[in-house]
């Protein structure tokens, strides 16, 4: 009789499990990085670390067990898996449940720490209190310093904010579509500035904090990595302009720590949306997740790359290229002599290659043999470099040549999606 | 030729610079104790580790480089790449012959091949970090396996000690025979004897009663989180490649757990 009720309570559990973990992946935001939290008291775990326990078969990295703590909701967002009107599974943990897990995954090497997201159950301050009360036991009882990312509700008290940040690392609120427009469409209850509120009191809340912290030394973490938010990519009409000039915004006017740009995957038949079937457009999130690091990390202005005569991201190639081919007069660069930050714009050299070519130019001259030990994709900066042949001899290859050139050559990941037979999205 | 014999370990390798500087000695190869010497020609000197030697050696090379190119040289010891002790002596003659710090040129093939060594290490011990699972057994500790490419022990040891201050654990590496054991006080080396393989229902009794419940719990998370209409097992064996699937709970065949 024993052992029949024991194996009952872990099938009830792997179901819950299931239900809300699958509920749980669209939420994209996967780091666990950012925070520098040590353990202490020779308690459990620490949160300075970004690390990538396991990878999905998507290739997408599992480092958090990202969990809701229900998928009831009294909302309706047509975009949204657990939507009060679709007919699905619906499941609850309790607060033992979701500690007891964290716990025991985490002592065994599988996560870095905790995600928790939840539909919208009651009210959002109650939704709010469950989180809050989830991630205080754990530092508190469990002594507990790995990673914990709470979602931030949308109408959720100041004050559960306020206490979420104190036991958070990271705290986001998901604005899913681009636009107020968008948003909308899909969720009549909803505008932008319900999401844009609890982003606007934890910018300040964290810049007071740094402030206080100058002051006295001893204060507490507040939130240390920060907020991110995440941006649903297909689902409407929006153009990568208007979708990059969002996440530019969220970096520069929220402090944002990273902006998440997620492939719609269609969960409706709802014909305001794409229908089921419809490919995710993952070489377009692909690209806006390479426009967004160019602005965060090569020192790229949002309307180098796209503009009202370029709305889009050009798909077949990557947007730095884009820029070089456009601008064709910056070029040839000699990695000899140029500023770092004119060299990061080279089509073919990353960030790291660009440092390592600036330290070893001092001890003598490169040569194109030395840049391709060093990691620069060279068959690509050739033609944008003056210590290599191609560009010496030929120098009128036009910005469409070259693109050609490089197309030919290389073995793009992406070479299936524009076969002939497909559509293109 | 000379042929330098040492210990294998660090403080041995550095022992063994100190003395080559110190009797001048000229085209040198390295061998470890009880390894058969590369070469029959030439002369060979045996090294006796010797911590004051060896610290000298040490605090030269810091104020030559930094503390990440004085990582990268540790690291490199640990890369097993071959002749990794004859790269790590070039790169040393070059650091200690150079007035200035040199870690940086990279276009010398001396430098870049300890960079290049650090890197495999580097990414062999953060790799190691995401992908040891742990099993808790009957008597409360935490026990891994693992089979890395190179020798990450020494450099993940910390990592884990930090992190798991209050539980007992041991991380063995089963290529290299030996693991580390913490006992919530230090860290300390270990070496184990197996038995026969035991049978299935010993094993059963070696693990905590709730182990298998979390193993599950586990799997099933790793498989719900999929995104099937993202699939793309090139990217997902990229990040995840088959050779460390035998040790990790979510891709063992069903038959391979507990």
């Amino acid at each position: 009789m024993l052992v029949k009720k024991v194996m009952k309570v872990s099938e009830r559990a792997f179901e819950k499990l299931e239900i809300l973990a699958d509920a749980a992946k669209y939420d994209v935001s996967c780091a666990s990085s950012g925070s520098k939290r040590q353990n202490k008291d020779k308690g459990l775990g620490n949160a300075s670390n970004g690390i990538c326990h396991a990878y999905t078969e998507d290739g997408r990295c599992v480092s958090l067990l990202k969990i809701l703590l229900t998928n009831h909701c009294i909302f309706d967002c047509a975009y949204c898996v657990s939507r009060k009107s679709n007919d699905i599974k619906r499941a609850a943990f309790t607060v033992e449940e979701v500690v007891d897990l964290t716990i025991s995954f985490y002592r065994r090497n599988y996560i870095e720490g905790l995600f928790l997201s939840s539909g919208i159950f009651d009210s959002p301050d109650v939704t709010m209190e469950r989180l809050v009360r989830i991630a205080k036991k754990l530092r508190l009882e469990e002594n507990f310093n790995g990673y914990i990312h709470l979602k931030a509700i949308p109408g959720a008290s100041a004050e559960l904010m306020k206490e979420a940040g104190t036991y958070a690392d990271r705290l986001s609120v998901n604005v899913e579509m681009p636009t107020e427009k968008g948003l909308k469409l899909l969720a009549p209850d909803k505008n932008h500035q319900d999401v844009i509120a609890p982003m606007k009191y934890l910018k300040t809340a964290i810049a007071g904090h740094k402030e206080q912290k100058k002051i006295i030394k001893s204060t507490p973490a507040f939130a240390p990595a920060g907020q991110s938010t995440q941006m649903v990519i297909g689902a409407t009409g929006e153009s990568d302009m208007e979708i990059l000039g969002m996440a530019n915004y969220f970096y520069k006017k929220m402090n944002l720590r990273r902006v998440y740009y997620s492939g719609y995957v269609p969960v409706s038949t709802d014909n305001r949306l794409p229908a089921i079937g419809t490919p995710v457009p993952m070489i377009r999130e692909n690209r806006l997740y390479q426009a967004d690091w160019l602005v965060r990390f090569y020192g790229f202005n949002v309307n180098e790359l796209v503009g009202f005569d370029l709305p889009n991201l050009d798909l077949e190639i990557d947007p730095k290229l884009g820029w070089a081919l456009r601008n064709l007069h910056q070029f040839p660069i000699d990695v000899n002599t140029a500023d770092l930050e004119l060299i990061k714009r080279i089509p073919g050299i990353g960030v790291l290659s660009a440092q390592k070519i600036i330290s070893a130019r001092k001890f003598r001259m490169l040569q194109p043999e030395d840049l391709q030990k060093m990691g620069v994709a060279y068959n690509r900066a050739k033609y944008f470099l003056t210590a290599s042949n191609p560009f010496t001899m030929h120098k009128d290859y036009t910005p469409i040549q070259i693109r050609q050139q490089i197309l030919t050559l290389q073995n793009s990941k992406y070479v299936n999606n524009f076969s002939p037979q497909m559509a293109l999205f | 030729m000379t042929t330098i014999i040492y210990d294998g370990t660090y403080l041995g390798w550095l022992t063994a610079v100190f003395e080559i500087y110190e009797h001048k000695l000229q085209d040198i190869t390295f061998a470890r104790e009880g390894e058969p010497p590369a070469s029959l020609f030439g002369i060979t000197h045996k090294v006796v580790t010797n911590k004051s030697k060896a610290t000298r050696v040490l605090n030269g090379l810091k104020q030559k480089l930094s503390a990440d190119g004085l990582m990268r040289l540790y690291k490199t010891f640990f890369s097993e790449v071959d002749k990794f002790d004859e790269k790590m002596w070039r790169f040393v003659q070059y650091v200690l012959a150079s007035p200035h710090n040199v870690e940086g040129d990279l276009s010398n093939s001396v430098v870049w091949e300890v960079r290049q060594a650090a890197k495999f290490v580097h990414r062999e011990s953060h790799r190691m970090k995401a992908f040891i699972r742990f099993k808790l057994t009957k008597d409360h500790l935490y026990y891994a396996l693992i089979e890395p490419d190179c020798d990450v022990l020494p450099l993940i040891a910390n990592h884990f000690r930090k992190r798991y201050a209050d539980q007992r654990w041991l991380i063995y590496d089963a290529k290299r025979k030996y693991g580390i054991y913490y006992d919530l006080a230090t860290l300390s080396n270990v070496e184990l004897t197996f038995s026969l393989v035991a049978s299935a229902q010993n094993t059963v009794d070696l693990y905590d009663e709730r182990e298998e419940f979390f193993q599950d719990m586990w799997r099933r998370y790793f498989s719900a989180v999929n995104i099937k209409a993202r699939k793309n097992m090139k990217l997902h064996i990229q990040h995840m490649p088959r050779r460390y699937w035998r040790y990790l709970t979510e891709k063992m065949p069903e038959s391979r757990l507990l």
